[in-house]
């Protein structure tokens, strides 16, 4: 195996994420997409880890899936919040910080 | 009270006597008042938490709980102040700082200290903030009585001193970073305390942002300091490399530019002291607090504490300008003329605040370090004083407005009348009160005087003098329209004013006699009226004698400058006095009306002095030019950019990227240059580039993930550049 | 879009272990896939099922790289728990279960954009810095060397992570809950 490909993998699932960040409208398709960009970094991390033989890509790859769960927690919290003030949860409707 | 602060020093020193870990063990002992000076600002920590924690449980609901914990510190300052006169006479040869340190931290090699440093600044800073806290503890548990967050409002109050004498005992750039800090937070408390109105929770934000823009100037300077000195956050040991000519000038001009951004966000200099004034918006004790001993002084002290640096960034020896002294000067003279216009009491003391710190700064400037101190000292009791007796004022009217709801109140209301009159004076700097005496020094030390003798400053800052001189007519032009307004004339307000209660007026009676004494701690050398052993007292014990200090000169007082400087306060005071207690007094009896409804006499008949009095009140645009035309030139055309590009996208023509960051460049062109240039600076009206700002809002969509989108494709961009950058 | 992986996985034929370069194209082909689906579906739950795909193909290359802890929990914390809290919470939303359709073309093309810009960026950066690093895994790493790294080396930030899912508890709970 070569390192490339497995980075490469993560690089395209990163802009996989990004897309669906920047083009769904629903909150929680948005949070989804968070996920898999996180995840692609995960498996930097590892496969770093596992090319310096290094212990700290898979520590801290741990530790990005601990966030990973507080983050989920946090932001479905949120959309739940908008959902009840505005029976919506579009985030195209979220605007206001319109100036 | 006295009993609860007795008891806890007792505990104190039970503690002190036992073997403490960090206590200093291989140093040489200074006294156990400079040895534990920590405990200064660790009680006001202390009791910040245990009000928080059971302060509602208390019988005064933790207010005595604060005012215990800041009058031991008190205690324990004076005490240091005490030690440190007899640790000064001590060493004829120069004076070692109390420095104490404990091993905090090592990373990367390098060994972070915590510790303490205790010099004649420091002391004296101690002793002027616990001092104005006391008092204003003791003021407010009048002043705030029956407020729904009274034990809210103490806590904040003792954890505000706290952090200011951790930011002053600080004995390196790391804990300095810490204290700054934690004093812009608290003020952002509590300027916001009354959060329910929208001005004031705006007013909060205001001064945290501004504050914010030049905590970057900090960081970046700390960290260009840190590297330039060889590694070391150590004040000390920083101010001795650049003393022994070990750091690179370049380095110490930009670090020392970085800090004055710093120091002009938190002491209100010019162009970044807009959120001084609507900080008012807070309780008046905090007010009082704010303005005389802690968050503006932080940028005063922080220069004097780190002198080396300025000194040779700015080149203060042997100039004749530099650009810390002009933007004192420019501070002092155009922020007193802003206390003009302005008929809220509190914002005429917050302008004449700004003023007067830019008498600091520029003292700074020249080299007159001493005299920046002793200005700092004084103006702490007097502006103190003024900013109680306002509060004290206001407490019987309901109102801050002078125009509306004051006058005549000198005879319902003689005690702050007499106190505030002994306030007024020593701020216009007339002999013998404390203000005359520092401000003349400051004057002295610009080294521009030649007349009869003349002095010897470091240099010969001629426009600093003038420039101060004018201040000083102005500054007591606008203390007489304050004094005519709110105590003169007749009383225009509604209800039944009253004098206020004993723990209003003791503090200030404590603080107008140290408004009378101040002055005499630092008479200067060679003063024929005054005995020899007690000159210049106040430099003897707070000017480092050390290889930390820079070799400043002393400038020598002379009899014509003080003569000519008073006669100069007087003409101000007096065409002031002539115009309102002559002119206005006159008029408004004559037609029979109110002072309100007359017309405001030559400033109303057009031409140029309608013209500076419109540019006053709107206070020089600067709030329009940061909101109206910065903010929104920036966010307009990015909101455009992207507006457009997305027309593009629909177009299918995606690839004119280049057609449009030329538009994006016009539209700043428009917006910025034109607006900003031509609109504002030349023509003096914000009013053309708010309509632009106004078109400019409609293009701002508020969409999040467009914002993302942005913010991916910018980074993304920015990647990409670097890869080129570093592939080639 | 896939081409790449596939292009890398195939310039690494000529290696001694076959079969793990033919399971990471397979898989990697799945995940590529189905996150294409997940972030393209008009449907909500299924978008959350194609997403189960993508952390399951997730952890088989945890496996595939020799970290089998980060493996396990991958599968407990994120396809146990975490797909868990997002089916909830499209319950709880009362999001549209059939229509997400109208996904702006503008928004679209702008995010494409942006993403393909992204692609080529860090395709080129990858491609320039690592171009056939080879990636020897001689023996899986074991669990205790993770944990002695977490609870000796990392014990600070270990410390610091535990804090946080405290407080994103109490944050869930403060924001979500009724008036």
């Amino acid at each position: 195996m070569i390192l490339n490909q497995f980075l490469l993998l993560a690089a395209v699932l990163f802009c996989i994420g990004v897309y669906g960040v920047l083009a769904r409208r629903n909150g929680i398709m948005v949070l989804m997409s968070v996920e898999i960009i996180l995840n692609s970094v995960n498996i930097n991390l590892v496969a770093f880890g596992a090319f310096r033989d290094n212990v700290a890509g898979e520590v801290f790859a741990l530790f990005v899936i601990a966030v990973a769960a507080a983050e989920v927690g946090i932001g479905l919290a949120i959309v739940l919040l908008i959902y009840r003030n505005r029976r919506s949860i579009d985030l195209t409707e979220a605007d206001l910080l319109k100036g | 009270m006295i009993a609860s602060a007795g008891s806890i020093l007792a505990a104190v020193l039970a503690a002190a006597e036992e073997p403490v870990a960090h206590g200093p063990s291989s140093v040489a002992s200074a006294g156990f008042f400079l040895d534990y000076a920590w405990l200064i600002p660790l009680l006001p920590a202390l009791s910040f938490a245990g009000i928080l924690l059971f302060g509602k449980r208390l019988p005064r609901k933790g207010s005595e709980l604060g005012i215990a914990a800041v009058g031991g510190s008190f205690v324990l300052a004076v005490g240091a102040v005490i030690t440190w006169i007899g640790h000064r006479d001590d060493s004829h040869e120069g004076v070692q700082a109390v420095h104490r340190t404990v091993g905090w931290l090592r990373s990367g090699g390098v060994e972070y200290d915590a510790g303490i440093l205790l010099d004649g600044l420091s002391v004296m800073m101690l002793f002027v903030v616990t001092a104005v806290s006391l008092l204003v503890h003791i003021y407010s548990t009048d002043y705030v009585a029956g407020d729904a967050r009274y034990t809210h409002f103490f806590a904040f109050l003792s954890l505000f001193t706290a952090a200011m004498l951790f930011f002053v005992l600080s004995d390196n750039l790391l804990q300095m970073i810490v204290g700054w800090e934690l004093v812009g937070v608290c003020s952002f408390v509590l300027i916001g305390h009354w959060w329910e109105h929208k001005e004031n929770s705006d007013a909060a934000l205001k001064a945290f942002f501004t504050n914010r823009v030049g905590d970057i100037g900090l960081l970046v300077g700390v960290s260009i300091l840190f590297f330039a000195a060889g590694g070391t956050f150590d004040t000390l040991r920083i101010s001795e490399r650049i003393n022994a000519g070990d750091v690179s000038h370049t380095a110490l001009v930009v670090a020392s530019l970085c800090l004055l951004a710093a120091v002009m966000s938190k002491s209100g200099q010019f162009i970044l002291h807009t959120w001084l004034p609507d900080a008012m918006a807070g309780p008046t004790p905090v007010s009082a607090l704010i303005h005389a001993a802690t968050m503006v002084v932080a940028g005063i002290y922080m220069v004097a504490r780190l002198y080396p640096v300025f000194w040779e960034g700015m080149s203060i020896g042997g100039s004749s300008i530099n650009v810390l002294a002009l933007v004192g000067a420019v501070t002092l003279l155009f922020g007193g003329m802003l206390a003009f216009t302005q008929n809220d009491i509190k914002k005429v003391l917050a302008y004449s605040t700004v003023s007067q710190l830019g008498y600091m700064v520029m003292a700074l400037g020249v080299g007159a370090w001493t005299a920046a101190m002793f200005h700092l000292f004084t103006h702490a009791f007097f502006k103190a004083c003024l900013f109680l007796g306002s509060g004290s004022v206001s407490h019987a009217v309901h109102s801050f407005d002078m125009k509306n709801d004051m006058g005549g109140l000198r005879k319902v209301m003689p005690h702050t009348y007499r106190t505030f009159m002994v306030a007024t004076v020593a701020l216009m700097g007339l002999p013998p009160l404390a203000g005359f005496w520092s401000k003349d020094e400051i004057l002295a030390g610009t080294g521009g005087w030649g007349l009869f003798g003349g002095t010897h400053g470091n240099g010969n800052y001629i426009l600093m003098l003038v420039m101060g001189m004018v201040g000083a007519a102005v500054t007591a032009a606008y203390m007489t329209r304050v004094v005519y307004l709110t105590f003169f004339g007749t009383y225009r307000g509604h209800g039944h004013p009253h004098e206020s209660g004993p723990r209003i007026l003791g503090p200030l009676y404590v603080l107008a006699f140290f408004a009378v004494v101040a002055g005499l701690f630092n008479m200067p050398k060679g003063f024929q009226l005054w005995p020899e052993a007690w000159q210049e007292r106040f430099g003897h014990y707070v000017e480092p004698v050390a290889a930390y200090f820079p070799a400043i000169g002393h400038a020598k007082p002379s009899w014509s400058l003080a003569i000519v400087s008073v006669l100069v306060a007087l003409i101000g005071a007096g065409l002031a006095w002539r115009y309102y207690f002559k002119g206005v007094q006159s008029r408004s009896q004559a037609a029979g009306a109110s002072l309100t409804e007359i017309d405001d006499g030559p400033v109303s008949r057009g031409g140029l002095p309608k013209a500076v009095h419109t540019a006053l009140v709107n206070k020089y645009y600067f709030d329009h030019l940061y909101t109206g035309v910065i903010v929104k030139a920036v966010k307009g055309p990015l909101a455009k950019a992207v507006y457009w590009s997305n027309q593009r996208i629909i177009d299918g023509a995606v690839n004119q990227a280049g057609r449009q960051s030329v538009a994006a460049g016009r539209a700043v062109y428009d917006h910025v240059d034109q607006g900003l240039i031509d609109n504002v600076i030349v023509d003096g009206s914000g009013r053309a580039s708010d309509g632009a700002g106004e078109g400019l809002r409609t293009m701002q969509t508020g969409k999040v993930q467009q914002y993302a989108a942005i913010l991916f494709a910018a980074a993304t961009v920015l990647a990409g550049v670097f890869i080129l950058v570093l592939s080639i | 879009m896939t081409s790449p992986v596939v292009l890398a996985a195939a310039a690494s034929g000529g290696d001694l272990f076959v079969a793990q370069n033919v399971f990471f194209g397979v898989i990697a082909l799945v995940m590529v896939v189905s996150a294409l689906r997940c972030v393209t579906t008009s449907n909500v739950v299924h978008a959350a099922l194609w997403l189960v795909l993508v952390l399951a193909g997730a952890a088989a290359q945890f496996i595939l790289l020799g970290s089998e802890f980060v493996a396990v929990t991958q599968v407990l914390v994120y396809i146990g728990a975490i797909i868990v809290l997002f089916l909830f919470g499209i319950m709880l939303t009362k999001a549209s279960m059939g229509d997400d359709d109208s996904v702006a073309t503008e928004k679209r093309l702008m995010a494409s954009l942006v993403a393909v810009l992204l692609a080529v960026v860090m395709g080129v950066a990858l491609l320039d810095s690592y171009s056939d690093t080879r990636l020897v895994i001689d023996e899986p790493q074991r669990f205790g060397a993770v944990s002695d790294a977490i609870f000796s080396q990392y014990i600070v930030a270990f410390e610091a992570v535990s804090v946080l899912l405290l407080a994103a508890l109490i944050g869930a709970i403060v924001v979500a809950r009724k008036e």
